[in-house]
């Protein structure tokens, strides 16, 4: 697969640039501040939605487009060189995700409609501790007759308060830490027992955390295959990841070319300060960062879509150099901008905050250089 | 398509009639290299016979034009010669600087009787060529060169000093920058040169390198008379063609780097050093930190080999990337000298031994690569010199 845009995926991209400019700017992030709804600006779900864009990655049959994660990630990565905040990675690569993987035949029927045409917002809650670690599960599912009954606690659920239905991760049997003995269950956040306390993220995301006391769900409410619930696991988190990196190139590429802009403008010491080696070299130095971000972003959504033998590790190494490179640009960016960069006033504050909760959502560098050895071997 | 396939046959048989079977597969009499020039040498009869047949065919460079030495292939025919060759696991042995370098200047900058003679003679591996650019007093600062060429007659008088001159001890020809007007501003007073190196008055020293070896040489001008025949371009825009000249140089190590120290295909890969050293054959590496910095170092490798290939995936879609030449040259450097770092640190004390009868060859190696691979972020302009050039022409940063 070539790594660079078909005709078809550079009609998107523009398609989705003009979405981007014609209904949002960032300014918008600081009134979501206030806000304590959905969390997300409603109507532009809607158009998201008409445009075709959460459909996809389904089939056909459930109201999919029937295309791939090269195309997903062209539409990733523009929403986040706008910081435009809609639930795509929660509800189309978490949520949705989870149940193309492992659904029954009847709950794809029944909620992959919905997550195509936008009318149900979808979220995974697998977090439970404060670095991500996947198989650190405690939350517990225990057989009762025909049901489970689910007791835990789970954290940074993305949009987990806007969700229409939580695929939670629980433990059937094993101790945390084990791969195995995961199940998931597709659980209703307004069934007797779940509690779900909305937290607005620094970067004015919304994540959740949820609270399961005693929540009875029925044995159809299980994803795939009981004790086997790593099987999905890995893979949709691995699709997270990636889906977070198109994002966060986008948000790199935006505060780029920001400060790029402002070193060829700002004046101090009778010159433009681009003309300094201090900064300009720094700025060369990013310009590669960037680029080996994009190769390896492009790379890897092609992997995922050819379902590559080594799609996991690329995913790793996706996530990881992303992240390294967004926190370099969040670093860059607002130093660069120097006393202007650490006001609300000014917009690169808010692509540094977007970067940092991008970066550390599914995994931060160190976790995937971890994971990648891993997967290797070493 | 039908042509390519007609191509290809006349291809299989002229190499079925043509190359030795001693020249073909894994036991071939081939040298690894053939850098030509007076100098050259044959391991084996057959080779130099395999060559003078694909010297006479002009596929020691297929895609230059016939009258210029090569066979006046498309970039698809050369496709199908190269893929003909390795199938019955033969090559064309000729690189060198004149083919990767001195050549696509000429193609650009020479008259037609200077491109006849020269290009004819670089396809026919009879010329060895050198680099006469940096000096005592001009390194980062090329433009800043002094040695000295002062018209007389017909002739040139050069005098003055080159220095990082690979392999000149055992080159024919020079091509050089020479200062032609000292009173112009420094990068319009420069012209360049093609110097016999036979011409009395030229000599060479090597320099020996912190790696004990040496590639590299001075080369001294003293009264050495060139025919001004031999000036490629105006005089005094030498410049124009060093520059051009540069941008080559810097594909030709981003290209792999055979500049580089990073050769040797049968050295152990960074993991089989890790876990050597920490005695740790199978499973996690014991050591956190080294096992990190590995880590870091393979998923580096992975996105700039990704990088590379979305390159090339662009042009071939008829998009170039630029002067992105430059973060090639910076980046690969740089990230095959972390390599060699890493590779010696990790070797840890065994790699500390220079010599001794008890010192494996692998760990003496790796600690002479860790050495020659210091000077790859200098050479070809150094890393601090490629950020310059990519914060001017590629971001359109103001110059200082």
């Amino acid at each position: 697969m070539p790594l660079i845009l078909s005709e078809e995926q550079v009609q998107l991209q523009d398609s989705a640039k003009a979405f981007v400019a014609d209904n949002w700017t960032v300014g918008e992030l600081r009134k979501l501040r206030k806000d304590t709804g959905k969390g997300y600006p409603e109507a532009l779900w809607q158009k998201a939605a008409e445009l075709g864009w959460l459909a996809i990655p389904f089939a056909e049959e459930y109201g999919g487009l029937g295309l791939g994660f090269a195309e997903l990630g062209v539409v990733l990565e523009e929403l986040g060189r706008g910081l435009v905040v809609l639930p795509i990675v929660s509800s189309v690569v978490m949520g949705g995700g989870a149940l193309r993987l492992g659904g029954t035949e009847e709950q794809k029927k029944t909620w992959l409609p919905k997550v195509c045409d936008g009318s149900a917002v979808l979220t995974l809650a697998a977090q439970e501790t404060s670095r991500h670690d996947p198989y650190a599960v405690n939350t517990a599912a225990v057989r009762q007759g025909e049901s489970y009954v689910l007791n835990g606690r789970k954290v940074l659920v993305p949009d987990g308060h806007a969700a229409d239905a939580v695929i939670v991760v629980a433990r059937t049997s094993g101790a945390a830490g084990d791969r195995s003995g995961l199940t998931l269950f597709l659980v209703d956040p307004a069934a007797a027992g779940v509690k779900v306390h909305r937290n607005l993220l620094l970067d004015s995301r919304v994540a959740a955390n949820i609270e399961l006391h005693d929540v009875k769900v029925g044995a159809g409410a299980v994803v795939g295959v009981v004790g086997q619930g790593a099987e999905i696991l890995d893979q949709v988190l691995a699709e997270a990841a990636v889906a977070l990196s198109a994002d966060m190139l986008g948000v790199i590429q935006q505060t780029f070319d920001i400060t790029l802009d402002y070193l060829k403008v700002r004046e101090q010491f009778g010159a433009k300060i681009g003309s300094f080696q201090g900064l300009k070299h720094r700025a060369a130095r990013w310009f590669c960062e960037k680029e080996l971000s994009k190769s390896i972003v492009l790379q890897t959504l092609r992997a995922l879509d050819d379902k590559a033998d080594n799609a996991l590790q690329l995913a790793s190494i996706c996530k990881a150099r992303l992240s390294d490179t967004a926190r370099l640009a969040g670093k860059e960016g607002v130093q660069m901008h120097g006393g202007i960069g650490v006001t609300d006033e000014h917009d690169i504050g808010l692509y540094m905050k977007h970067g940092r909760v991008s970066e550390t959502l599914m995994g931060d560098a160190a976790f995937h250089r971890n994971r990648f050895a891993e997967l290797k071997g070493y | 398509m039908a042509d390519l396939d007609g191509f290809r046959t006349e291809i299989k048989g002229w190499l079925a009639n043509n190359c030795p079977s001693t020249c073909q597969g894994k036991n071939s009499v081939l040298p690894e290299m053939v850098w030509g020039g007076r100098r050259q040498t044959w391991p084996h009869p057959d080779a130099r016979l395999w060559f003078d047949r694909l010297v006479e065919k002009g596929f020691t460079v297929p895609t230059w034009p016939k009258e210029y030495g090569g066979s006046g292939l498309s970039p698809a025919e050369n496709k199908v010669l190269q893929e003909e060759m390795s199938r019955i696991g033969t090559r064309s042995m000729l690189f060198n600087f004149g083919i990767a370098m001195l050549a696509p200047a000429l193609m650009e900058f020479a008259s037609e009787e200077q491109k006849r003679l020269h290009l004819n003679r670089i396809a026919r591996g009879e010329i060895r060529w050198c680099q006469g650019y940096s000096e005592p007093g001009a390194g980062s600062d090329l433009a800043s060169l002094r040695t000295r060429a002062v018209r007389d007659g017909d002739d040139y008088v050069v005098n003055g000093q080159k220095i990082w001159t690979s392999d000149a001890n055992v080159s024919d020809w020079i091509f050089c920058l020479v200062r032609t007007d000292p009173e112009a501003p420094k990068h319009l007073g420069i012209s360049f040169l093609l110097i016999d190196m036979a011409s009395p008055g030229v000599s060479t020293s090597p320099i020996e390198l912190i790696s004990g070896s040496s590639p590299f040489c001075q080369t001294f001008f003293d009264n050495v008379r060139v025919p001004a025949a031999q000036r490629v371009h105006t005089e005094n825009r030498g410049w124009d063609v060093a520059k051009a000249l540069l941008n080559h140089e810097r594909a030709m190590l981003a290209d792999g780097g055979r500049g580089s120290a990073s050769g040797g295909a049968a050295r152990k890969s960074l993991l089989q050093v890790a876990r050597q050293s920490l005695d740790a054959p199978e499973g996690r590496l014991p050591d956190a930190a080294m096992r990190e910095e590995l880590v870091q170092w393979e998923m580096d490798r992975i996105c700039y080999e990704a990088t590379l290939k979305r390159t090339m995936d662009a042009a071939k879609a008829g998009k170039g990337m630029g002067p992105e030449g430059s973060m090639f040259k910076l980046y690969l450097s740089e990230m095959n000298q972390r390599g060699s770092d890493l590779r010696q640190r990790m070797a840890g004390h065994e790699a500390l031994v220079w010599t001794g009868d008890d010192c494996p060859a692998d760990e003496r190696q790796i600690t002479r690569e860790w050495l020659y691979g210091k000077a790859s972020t200098i050479l070809g302009g150094t890393s601090e010199i490629q950020l310059n050039i990519i914060s001017k022409r590629v971001l359109g940063l103001p110059g200082d």
